[in-house]
């Protein structure tokens, strides 16, 4: 099997390096794929969309479409993700650790049901995972607002700069990602819960669809911002770039939500209770 | 001999990219453990998505976005004064911004088949498993 492999990746390789004669040469100007759509997109996107980005422009108006089912692959992604692993567990496992706040000390509780109710000085910590940190913990914490600060501009400054839904969901996802591997899995699961995911995956996706059946639904093509000028009363080529804007969002709450949703099926396994 | 070296010196990237592909493609091919078959796909993805940006790229061009495109006489820009030159391609790049975010969505996808075959199995190693499935 090994021999074999070998075998089949020198033949690819040498195959693709033969046909790599035939390529343009690094950066040529003339080369076939600056030739045809490109220059087009170039030249005429400021002119349609009023998006400074081509980038942006390209992505969630010219290829609209594919980037709504982009989105939805996103989504599945997540869903499956969830389907696959999430176990509704009742039962709490049997053998529990606690820290006690004031003095650092650890105990370690094998009859979870005989818990006293009232914790106050102890918190909860992983059984695998023992040491705590504080230097890591408040480094973390302090960084996670600005994280979530820059997000939000990526996403909301992808007309003007680099930037746009993907990037700046994937930055919010990270943020709240870094919570829960800095601390713990419960601790961002409190602050993000299971469902508010759930929500705001399929709203992400409902966005972005609901502008394109919007624009459906006031007689022009689909995904056509330039039908929300009535609406949001502008002239076509802004409503193009507030049409963007929008659609951006929904691809940046999806990715963001399906992120999170994603790290916190596989590093629980699925349980929610204790992660990596 | 030299118009041999100096092809390969013209399209280095290329050669980085179809190297990049090949460990990819070895990994998903010979490797016995899942994961690490899930970490040549990712291999695999990283140099298709590099060979795309490469192509992307142009001489004495910067960024796709339109210069002084902003703010007061922005509407005044047309397609008069835009060069096509002047700035890179940006349809690789809005290819590979999506394909980068689905082969993360495709990675947990596969982390969470991975950890469902070790729940059944207690093994990633795939001849540990077929051999388990070809005993019952």
């Amino acid at each position: 099997m090994r021999i074999l492999g070998i075998i089949v990746v020198i033949l690819t390789g040498a195959l693709l390096i033969y046909a790599m004669g035939d390529f343009p040469s690094w950066a040529n100007p003339v080369s076939p794929a600056h030739n045809h759509v490109s220059p087009r997109y170039i030249e005429k996107s400021m002119e349609e969309t009023s998006v400074p980005n081509i980038v942006t422009a390209v992505l969630a108006d010219y290829r609209g479409y594919d980037t709504m089912f982009e989105t939805t692959v996103i989504f599945g992604a997540g869903v499956v993700c969830f389907f696959l692993l999430r176990i509704p567990r009742k039962d709490e496992p049997t053998v529990r650790r606690y820290r006690h706040t004031l003095t650092g000390m650890t105990i370690r509780v094998k009859e979870t049901r005989k818990i006293p109710p009232v914790l106050e000085e102890f918190e909860r910590i992983d059984t695998l995972w023992a040491p705590h940190d504080l230097i890591i913990k408040t480094a973390c914490r302090i960084l996670v607002p600005f994280l979530q600060l820059f997000g939000l501009y990526v996403i909301a400054h992808g007309h003007h700069s680099p930037g746009g839904g993907f990037q700046g969901g994937v930055i919010l996802g990270a943020s709240m990602i870094l919570l829960a591997i800095s601390h713990d899995l419960r601790t961002a699961i409190g602050r993000m819960s299971e469902r508010v995911h759930a929500i705001l995956c399929p709203v992400g996706v409902f966005i972005y669809a609901g502008t394109g059946a919007l624009c459906l639904l006031l007689g022009f093509n689909f995904l056509d911002y330039g039908a929300l000028a009535g609406i949001l009363h502008v002239d076509p080529v802004t409503a193009r770039s507030h049409g963007i804007l929008i659609v951006e969002i929904g691809v940046g709450l999806a990715v963001m939500a399906t992120m999170i949703w994603i790290y916190n099926n596989i590093s629980s396994k699925g349980r929610y209770d204790e992660g990596l | 001999m030299s118009d041999l070296i100096s092809s390969i010196v013209d399209n280095y990237n290329y050669l980085i990219y179809v190297t990049l592909m090949m460990i990819g493609l070895y990994a998903m091919i010979a490797k016995k453990n899942l994961v690490k078959k899930i970490v040549g796909m990712n291999i695999f993805q990283t140099a298709i998505i590099l060979f795309y940006v490469s192509i992307g790229a142009k001489k004495d061009a910067t960024i796709p976005i339109i210069q002084h495109g902003h703010g007061q006489g922005a509407h005044e820009i047309t397609s008069s004064v835009i060069e096509a030159v002047e700035y890179i391609n940006p349809l690789p790049h809005v290819l590979m911004l999506t394909a980068i975010v689905v082969s993360v969505a495709t990675l947990g996808v596969a982390l969470a088949l991975a950890i469902k075959i070790y729940n059944q199995y207690e093994t990633l190693e795939e001849d540990e498993i077929l051999a388990q499935i070809r005993e019952k």
